[in-house]
């Protein structure tokens, strides 16, 4: 790929409301045409570094470009961005056909060039026989689909969405989660979505920013999130992970000596520096329940079940070490009845190979 | 629980009060000023029953629809100038910090504890013609005049003559607005501050200016908000007779006064029956249509 200039650049932005810092010192650069996902948990600010993207809040620090021009003192009207509203806040008093010619009609385009594109993008989202009707004719999924056409018949440079599936039902919003993707690949526009969602964040986005407490702590692929985490933060926000306390007994040649409570010392791959206390990660399908001791040069650690949980496709494993770790594991239940051979009391052995072992220094 | 709308006794003992409330005290009385517009008014200003239209011809002789015109006239008039002082203040409320708004709420309705006739009489000692209004005018006069006689031009302005403010039908639209003012205000905030702000916020997004988004999506979904303050502020300003009472002049008689009179001085509760009907047949058939559009909205939604 060619390095390109990036279609938003946010540097160094901070937002306080008041003695809440709701953004934190946020430096990041948006590809164009890339799929770029917010993630975070409740209240970390996603919203509000989406809000200074579109205009609605502005920024107390720091500078926000847009396809390489500065947005300070931009009113939201100005910028070549539009948003999906997490209400969508569809025009209840307008039809859908007026509610997408809206923005259309306001910077004076022509009436037949309107009726042209408002059908253009009516049929992008499958709702081509549904203009004369009212807002409140529609489900709340077809109610989104205006929102996605009023919002894309502008041709913005970025789509701006927040938590645009989660009004939705399970099915549906699994079903949507695809369209959007097949729907921002037709376009070609750079979307940027909100959501507190990982497996959403996880499963759309070609990078994600992993947000906490208003400060960004990774930016990376889905991939590099799940198997490459920066830290205990990010680690446990993505999936399930288990999360071990280490101490750091050398470190020579790009290999790391690890002690752990209960194991023999260990060697890891690690580059850059590692010292003092130190968190050791595994991610549960990568560790195996035995009743025999495994192999050497696996990593193993000898408990007792605490809990059995069914999930149909597969189960989750509480395990209870004897050092007092509480260690989760997933067995896939290929055949109908294959969690019955693990019960609660039961003692057994859970492994995984060092290379699987994570190193998470902060 | 059991769902209270289905619970037939629940309902009645809860709606039971205001029911008969509504039927002693509103609907009782109603039909009898109905019956009595139909009667006749004896020697001594007895009400006779009585089926006859007499009131009625009297009604629309053209001094009184004149005065019932010049009332509905000076209604809109109130009801257009309370909009377009309200809205701004009603926006700005809601609009405004949270913890400013109840304190803002309090100034707008804290006129309502003092006694009307007192308000009333408090706009007298403003617009007289030696009231404060003019002696502030008065002032800028004179300080004005002191001005030019000091670059030369003594008596440049020559001498103050006080405004004729009060006794006319500016000095009644002004104290109508004064009073009513809060019953446009409240309304119209209370559907302000519902109004999910993203509406706005998309219009702005879509490329809208502010007034545009003003026009075109505040302004429509306000407009329940709109219409019932309005609706108030018309029905109260078009009835009330004291402010007119006091502030008009011979030729500010609203249709509230000459009840009043009929009522009154004159003892001819027949004729001033049906001067109250006069109003409130159209607003009885404004109801009547308002339902069938509704109905024929909601039938033609049906169908879609
Ligand atoms: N207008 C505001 N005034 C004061 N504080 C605010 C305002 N908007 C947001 N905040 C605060 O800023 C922080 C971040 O809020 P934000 O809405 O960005 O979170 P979020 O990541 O979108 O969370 P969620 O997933 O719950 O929507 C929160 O602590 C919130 O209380
Ligand atoms: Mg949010």
């Amino acid at each position: 790929m060619t390095e390109q200039a990036p279609i938003i650049r946010v540097r160094n932005v901070t937002k306080r409301f008041g003695s809440v810092t709701a953004v934190d010192d946020v430096s990041i650069d948006i590809r164009q045409g890339e799929f770029f996902a917010l993630l975070g948990p409740s209240g970390c600010g996603k919203t509000t570094l989406l809000r200074m993207l579109a205009g609605f809040e502005t920024t107390s620090e720091g500078e926000i470009e847009i396809d390489g021009q500065p947005m300070l003192g931009v009113p939201p009207n100005r910028r070549p961005v539009n948003m999906v509203f997490q209400s969508y806040a569809v025009f209840p008093h307008m039809t859908v056909f007026d509610n997408v010619a809206y923005g259309l009609k306001v910077t004076g385009v022509g009436k037949s060039e309107i009726a042209e594109r408002v059908k253009e993008a009516l049929t992008l989202v499958h709702l081509e026989d549904f203009g004369r009707r009212k807002p409140d004719q529609l489900s709340g999924g077809q109610r989104q689909r205006v929102a996605l056409a009023r919002a894309l018949v502008k041709k913005p440079k970025v789509l701006l969405l927040d938590e645009p599936l989660s009004a939705l039902d399970a099915k549906l919003r699994e079903a949507m989660r695809l369209e959007l993707v097949h729907l921002q690949h037709s376009v070609g526009i750079t979307f940027v979505i909100v959501t507190h969602d990982q497996d959403e964040a996880l499963s759309m986005a070609d990078r994600a920013a992993v947000m906490d407490h208003g400060v960004v702590r990774q930016v990376a692929a889905p991939a590099t999130l799940y198997e490459h985490p920066n830290s205990r933060f990010v680690a446990d926000f993505i999936g399930k992970m288990n999360l071990l306390e280490a101490k750091v007994a050398g470190l020579s040649g790009g290999r790391l000596a690890i002690d752990i409570e209960g194991l023999e010392r260990f060697e890891v791959p690690h580059d850059g520096p590692a010292s003092g206390e130190i968190g050791i990660a595994v991610r549960p399908e990568k560790t195996r329940l035995s009743k025999e001791q495994p192999a050497a040069g696996r990593l193993g650690l000898k408990g007792k079940v605490s809990d059995v949980a069914y999930y149909g496709n597969e189960s989750h494993i509480l395990l209870d070490t004897d050092t007092g770790v509480r260690f989760t594991t997933t067995i896939q239940n290929e055949t109908r009845r294959s969690d019955s051979s693990i019960l609660i009391g039961d003692d057994l052995w859970i492994s995984w190979s060092p290379e699987d072992t994570l190193v998470l220094s902060e | 629980m059991e769902d209270w709308r289905k619970n037939k006794g629940a309902f009645a003992i809860f709606l039971g009060p205001a029911s008969f409330w509504l039927l002693l005290f509103f609907v009782i009385p109603l039909i009898l000023v109905w019956v009595y517009s139909f009667g006749e008014r004896g020697p001594q200003g007895q009400t006779y029953l009585a089926l006859s239209f007499e009131n009625y011809l009297r009604a629309i002789e053209p001094i009184h629809l004149g005065i019932m015109l010049k009332s509905i006239w000076i209604g809109a008039i109130s009801t257009a100038v309370c909009l377009v002082v309200g809205f701004p203040v009603a926006m700005g409320i809601a609009f405004a910090p949270s913890r400013w708004k109840n304190p803002l709420l309090l100034i707008v309705v804290l006129p309502f504890f003092t006694n009307l006739l007192i308000r009333t009489y408090a706009w007298i000692a403003v617009l007289r013609t030696r009231g404060f209004l003019n002696f502030g005018l008065e002032w800028v006069h004179e300080k004005a005049n002191w001005l030019f006689a000091l670059a030369g031009f003594p008596a440049a302005l020559g001498e103050f003559v006080p405004l004729e403010l009060l006794y006319n039908q500016y000095a009644v639209v002004i104290g109508l607005v004064y009073v009513h003012l809060p019953f446009l205000i409240l309304p119209l905030y209370a559907t302000l501050e519902k109004l999910d702000r993203s509406y706005l916020e998309a219009s702005l997004d879509l490329g809208a200016g502010q007034w545009r988004t003003f026009f075109s999506v505040l302004v429509p979904l306000v407009m329940p908000g709109i219409v019932s303050g309005a609706l108030l502020v018309f029905i109260l300003s078009m009835g009330n007779f004291l402010v007119p009472d006091l502030l008009g002049g011979t030729d500010s008689l609203m249709i509230g006064n000459l009840i009043a009179r009929e009522y009154g001085a004159a003892r001819d509760w027949p004729f001033g029956s049906a001067l109250s009907f006069m109003i409130m047949y159209p607003v009885f058939i404004f109801f009547v249509i308002n339902a069938m559009v509704a109905r024929y909205r909601t039938r033609r939604r049906a169908e879609v």
